[in-house]
């Protein structure tokens, strides 16, 4: 194990060697090592399924790890909770905050350590007279007073900054923050980070965004499927670096875009409007056509494609497949005239977890492959066959549980499911999120493959490699708005990134 | 926006928090107008001393079965056999009368709420380390109890001459007019309110009925806070038990049986959501006068008393949807003025 | 494409899959479901040996009668269970149906008619749970604590304290008839016209598979072209119907319209289906189990009057049976999760950190 370059004279606020976990089978986490300084911004990258967030979970005491030191100011320490690891000073906030939606911001900040005075009487004065001075310390406007529901992911996490401060918490953990954030909430969250590094905190700073690690971290370190690859000093370091040792070869060589020849318009949306989602969307996706869907998470792609798809409702606009009009809030109806959908979160959209194979795959088509209205397990496990055999899903048996499944082949029974119904258009969101690289080719070449027979695809993805690699055409959206279209031979990282970030000037 | 202070409490959060006690408020409003309804057809249902006797003290024990209730469903669980519980508990209060003559009553409230408490605790235990949700556990245990209490009475039953005059003058004694069964129940209500409200174990059932995975994830001890919450529910339907037997004197193998009923009603009635997180001691407490009170005024309003089931039917799902509505409403103003600033 | 080879695990062969890991005999007989048939089956074993008279066919003949209306709502009841919903009003709906058909009849309407105008009552009374759930968007657990008032309230309001006994004796003797020359109740007859409906509706049919998808993952359902609402709103009316129709039977068999007619029902109905192996959190379940949940407890009662123990005795054991059954198999679950994860202790032994 090579030791971290430029390590001060001080232990490490926290340090972590070798740690492994493993669920069942599965192995998360191979060699997890971190160390990160008082006083220091430390970043943690590396592609999804890396084993970042089983790392940051052990930490914070939710697993334990199965072998590994772990230590704390030169302590060993062995967490059982998330109140041990909260106990010693440390704070985790999760991409998804989690408050309780119900009290209001002041519990949220307190609950479960409230200043109390006699018979355990919570002191609400103290507690209202701190959230003020820590709201005022981190410049918000928030009314302490409201509860939790209804307020945006940005302050929400401005919130668990605030539980984080009040805790005295020694290492802060910031999982992704900036995902889901405007550019002023960005530069925000920036300046607090910096001042919580100059009062002597140790900050750990997950992102997928290099501009943002380059100007914000200190130290970055490298994981790659489930291993600790380098760390090094940012002043030492460049993206194409990082870049790749995160994906250890040559991201060129990922994406098997064939050529294909674009024909006619199949899906054709305009000016569909959700309040306070999405505003006047218009797309077009064509015969053979694979169209990328880009911009920050937050900025209302998913939710176009759902009201696509008709699971979600939108005000105004129309969907239109092959000429004819796809009634809104009726997946049944966009399925019959072949639309397809798979979904961005696998597990809670996707799956059905705790079922097999063989009536995943054939949930979608179960009307078509009754006879008479009778549906068998026969039935099910032919049609299943044929998809998993295509596919190459890596299960011995049609009737496992598709929970038990790695995320890849989770995947692939998803896309299968979707396929049966032989859609002409698919729309597929993160199509390669959390899964192996392995598979991650495998979608890609399969996309690629469908688009060349004819199919249309609409592609969301957040990884922009991904998007530049596949799509014909690149739509971009930003706060539910679509504000860049650019073609494959122009686009770039910059200009997509840039209209993903700056609504005022549009760039084409 | 008006000048920045370190305070910025909008106008919208000021409505919503008016919302909560508003709901509370609207609930004593129909219960003073059922009041007002029926002592305006016979003035002698308030102004007349058993009238007056009658309207506090028919509520007493639901009360205090509801304030137990109360306190499990906002942690997002159910106890659905705290009417076994009140039933058993009755009976073991005459039991011990019969069996240990002279007993001190102090002796008899104590034994039976503790008694009462251990019954919570198998069900609290059964949820927090089984992780079987709460409406099968209790509904098991709603039989298993009454099985018990089946068992052990038979056909046999205590009577009124079996209890000491001393123990049943309180189920009919005053204090300054108030009849000492209110008394206890309020006493109840105050303290279950004022920690409900006031302290850390208070405001953590709220914060596991609002959401259980947040409370995990924080490090709350989930499973500690659930034992409490049933164990209170046990006792409280304990206490119901000594007051029932006081009150009615006579106890069969019977006595509560479709009570958890009443109190989840009362409960909902009064503003507490079944899905957790939302509603206070206090709402469950005037939902479940509100209920026994609508009972006696009904006959007195010309409307036969067969009638008063359909009554509790339609005010709780009357007070389920009108919760609904307003929540709907709270969620679009909270991203309204989300939008705003 | 060279480099996509080379990032690709080869897939030397072409894979085959099975249709099942393990073998039938397993998978028909390590179920929840066949651990509560073989219960039942040694419970009736024991009761025919030891305890006098079980072995007589009139035994036979009251299990059935007795359990019937518990039988036909348990139908209905697992549907819904399974989709994680719940119905407590389905015992108010058998009592209503049963004051309408006996104050129908009380007004001079032929009974025919009266079964009918009960029926669709009951059928209203589903519609307005699954409105109230599916559209208002209510947890039906609070829903229903509400219907089951209201429709009990509208029984008792209707006839008071009063009881209609007035019922054509053609039709109470066919409530009670038996199958030719056999102890078997003619009432077996449209139960298991019923449940051949039902067991193709949930394990045979593109319904029955939304409804386990519903059960297991609502999201999932919704997205791949499950209608959750229409399918909800569809069971709780099947459900009222089915009460209905039990509280017409209930009405003939004790020649007997009153208002309180099957109070407490929906739980043992309940405890029933659990019992038979249905998840509270559905997704879980099936037919033949809830089938031999609802006789075991019918058999364990029978036995126990007949034994001469306090018939109330049962409430014991179907309180028991049902806390051991969900515990047991959350136990069961947590010991394959240890089996599967071995506890590998951390090699630095250390306290935590305070």
């Amino acid at each position: 194990m090579t030791i971290p370059p430029g390590a001060p004279d001080r232990a490490p606020a926290l340090e972590l060697r070798d740690i492994r976990k493993s669920f069942g089978a599965v192995v998360a986490l191979r060699s997890g090592t971190i160390e990160v300084h008082a006083g220091s911004i430390h970043a943690l990258v590396g592609e999804n399924g890396a084993g970042k967030s089983t790392l940051v979970k052990i930490i914070a005491g939710l697993y334990r790890r199965d072998a590994g030191e772990f230590r704390l100011e030169s302590a060993d320490v062995d967490f059982t909770s998330t109140a041990d690891s909260k106990a010693a000073g440390i704070a985790v906030i999760y991409q998804e905050p989690t408050l309780f939606p119900d009290l209001s911001v002041t519990e949220n900040v307190f609950m479960g350590r409230q200043p109390t005075g006699r018979f355990g009487r919570i002191d609400r004065n103290a507690m209202r007279t701190e959230v003020d001075g820590l709201f005022q310390r981190l410049g918000v406007r928030i009314d302490p007073d409201r509860p939790a529901d209804g307020l945006s992911i940005a302050d929400q996490q401005v919130i668990e900054i605030a539980k984080a401060i009040s805790l005295d918490a020694k290492v802060l953990i910031m999982d992704e923050p900036t995902a889901a954030l405007s550019g002023v909430e960005v530069d925000r969250l920036f300046q607090i980070a910096r001042s919580l590094r100059d009062e002597g905190r140790a900050i750990i700073f997950i992102s997928h965004r290099f501009d943002e690690v380059f100007d914000l971290c200190d130290t970055v370190t490298v994981m790659r499927d489930g291993a600790y690859i380098s760390t090094s000093r940012i002043v030492d370091t460049s993206v194409d670096e990082i870049v790749r040792q995160m994906v250890g070869r040559d991201v060129t060589e990922l994406f098997p875009k064939q050529e294909t020849t674009i024909g006619g318009p199949l899906l054709e949306v305009e000016g569909l409007t959700s309040a306070g989602v999405f505003h006047d969307i218009s797309l077009t996706v064509r015969s053979g056509e694979i169209v990328g869907l880009a911009g920050l998470v937050g900025a209302g792609r998913s939710e176009v494609a759902r009201a696509i798809f008709g699971v979600d409702h939108y005000q105004s606009g129309t969907v239109h497949l092959n000429g004819k009009p796809v009634p809104a809030k009726s997946p049944t109806a966009a399925m019959r005239l072949g639309l397809a959908l798979v979904p961005e979160d696998r597990r809670k959209q996707g799956l059905v977890l705790d079922s097999s194979v063989a009536r995943n795959t054939t949930l979608a088509i179960r009307e078509q492959l009754a006879k008479f209205g009778i549906i068998t397990s026969g039935f099910e496990n032919r049609a299943a066959r044929v998809w998993a055999s295509r596919l190459e899903v890596k299960t011995n048996a049609l009737s496992t549980v598709a929970g038990t499944l790695s995320g890849g082949n989770q995947q692939k029974v998803v896309l299968g499911k979707w396929l049966a119904t032989e859609p002409t258009v698919l729309i597929i969101d993160e199509p390669t999120r959390g899964i192996d690289v392995g598979t991650k080719a495998e979608v890609h070449r399969l996309l690629s493959e469908l688009a060349g027979q004819g199919m249309g695809i609409l592609m969301i993805s957040s990884e922009l490699p991904e998007v530049l690699g596949m799509a014909d055409r690149v739509l971009v959206m930003r706060e539910g708005r679509i504000t860049a279209e650019i073609d494959r031979s122009d686009a770039t990282s910059e200009n997509v990134m840039f209209a993903a970030t700056h609504a005022e000037e549009q760039h084409s | 926006m008006s000048t920045a202070t370190t305070t910025p409490t909008s106008n919208v959060t000021k409505r919503l928090g008016a919302i909560g006690k508003a709901r509370e408020l609207g609930i004593l409003l129909a219960l003073v107008i059922v009041v007002i309804a029926a002592t305006a057809a016979n003035p002698n249902f308030l102004f007349s001393a058993d009238g007056w006797r009658d309207l506090l003290l028919t509520p007493s024990i639901l009360v205090l079965v509801a304030v137990g209730q109360a306190i499990v469903l906002i942690t997002r669980n159910v106890d659905l056999s705290v009417g076994s519980v009140l039933g058993l508990t009755a009976y073991l209060t005459g039991r011990l009368f019969i069996d240990f003559p002279g007993i001190p009553i102090i002796v008899v409230f104590v034994i039976a709420v503790a008694f009462g408490g251990a019954l919570g605790l198998i069900n609290g235990a059964l949820v927090a380390f089984a992780k079987v949700p709460a409406m099968v556990i209790t509904l098991g245990t709603l039989y298993a109890y009454r099985g018990i209490n089946v068992l052990w009475t038979g056909s046999d039953r205590v009577n009124a001459s079996d209890l000491p005059k001393s123990f049943l003058a309180l189920g009919t004694e005053q204090f300054l007019t108030i009849p000492i069964l209110t008394i206890i129940a309020l006493v109840v209500l105050v303290i279950a309110g004022w920690y409900m409200k006031n302290t850390r174990g208070g405001r953590e059932f709220y914060a596991i009925g609002s959401d259980p995975a947040a409370a995990e994830l924080y490090g709350l001890r989930v499973t500690r806070r659930l034992l409490t919450a049933f164990v209170l529910s046990g006792a409280l339907a304990g206490l119901g038990g000594v007051l029932y037997a006081a009150r009615y004197g006579t106890i069969n193998s019977q006595a509560g049986s479709g009570w958890e009923l009443d109190a989840v009603g009362a409960a909902v009635i009064g503003g507490v959501a079944i899905v957790g997180g939302v509603g206070s001691v206090w709402g469950a407490a005037i939902g479940a006068v509100l209920l026994l009170t609508i009972n006696r005024a009904l006959p007195i309003l010309g409307i036969p008393d067969f009638w008063q089931r359909a009554v509790v039917g339609v005010l709780i799902i009357g007070a389920i949807v009108l919760d609904r509505v307003l929540a709907v409403r709270q969620k679009r103003k909270l991203i309204e003025a989300r939008d705003d600033s | 494409m060279s480099s996509i080879t080379e990032t690709t695990p080869a897939p030397a062969s072409v894979r085959r899959y099975r249709d099942y890991d393990q073998p039938l005999w397993k998978r028909v007989l390590l179920t929840r479901e066949m651990a509560i048939i073989a219960l039942l089956v040694v419970v009736v074993i024991i009761a025919t040996m030891t305890i006098r008279g079980f072995g007589q066919p009139i035994t036979l003949t009251y299990l059935i009668l007795d359990v019937t209306p518990i039988l036909l709502i348990a139908l209905p009841m697992t549907l819904i269970m399974i989709t994680g919903e719940i119905d407590l009003s389905v015992a108010s709906v058998v009592g209503l149906s049963s004051v309408v058909t006996g104050v129908l009849i009380n007004g001079g309407v032929p009974f025919e008619i009266a079964a009918v105008v009960a029926l669709l009552v009951g059928g209203i009374g589903g519609a307005i749970n699954g409105f109230l759930v599916t559209v208002v968007g209510l947890p039906s657990l609070a829903v229903t604590i509400g219907t089951l008032a209201l429709f009990r309230g509208l029984a008792v309001g209707l006839l008071g304290t009063t009881a209609v006994t007035d019922f054509p004796e053609f039709w109470t003797d066919l409530a009670k008839a038996k199958l030719g020359a056999t102890s078997i109740p003619l009432a077996i007859i449209p139960f298991l016209v019923l449940l051949a409906i039902f067991a193709v509706l949930l394990h045979f049919t593109p319904f029955g598979r939304g409804i386990y998808a519903i059960g297991l993952s609502k999201e999932t359902a919704a997205f791949s072209g499950v209608d959750v609402g229409r399918t909800k709103f569809i069971l709780f009316v099947l459900a009222g119907l089915v009460s209905a129709l039990a509280g017409i039977y209930y009405t003939l068999r004790f020649g007997s319209a009153r208002g309180d007619n099957a109070t407490g029902m929906e739980l043992q109905v309940i405890a029933a289906v659990v019992l038979g192996g249905v998840s509270v959190f559905g997704g879980r379940g099936a037919l033949h189990g809830v089938i031999a949940g609802v006789l075991l407890i019918g058999v364990l009662a029978s036995a126990l009057r007949l034994a001469n123990v306090t018939s109330d005795v049962i409430n014991i054991i179907t309180g028991a049976l049902l806390v051991i059954s969900v515990v047991s198999s959350s136990l069961l679950a947590w010991l394959r999760t240890q089996r599967q994860t071995p506890a590998v202790k951390p090699s630095a032994e250390s306290g935590a950190a305070g």
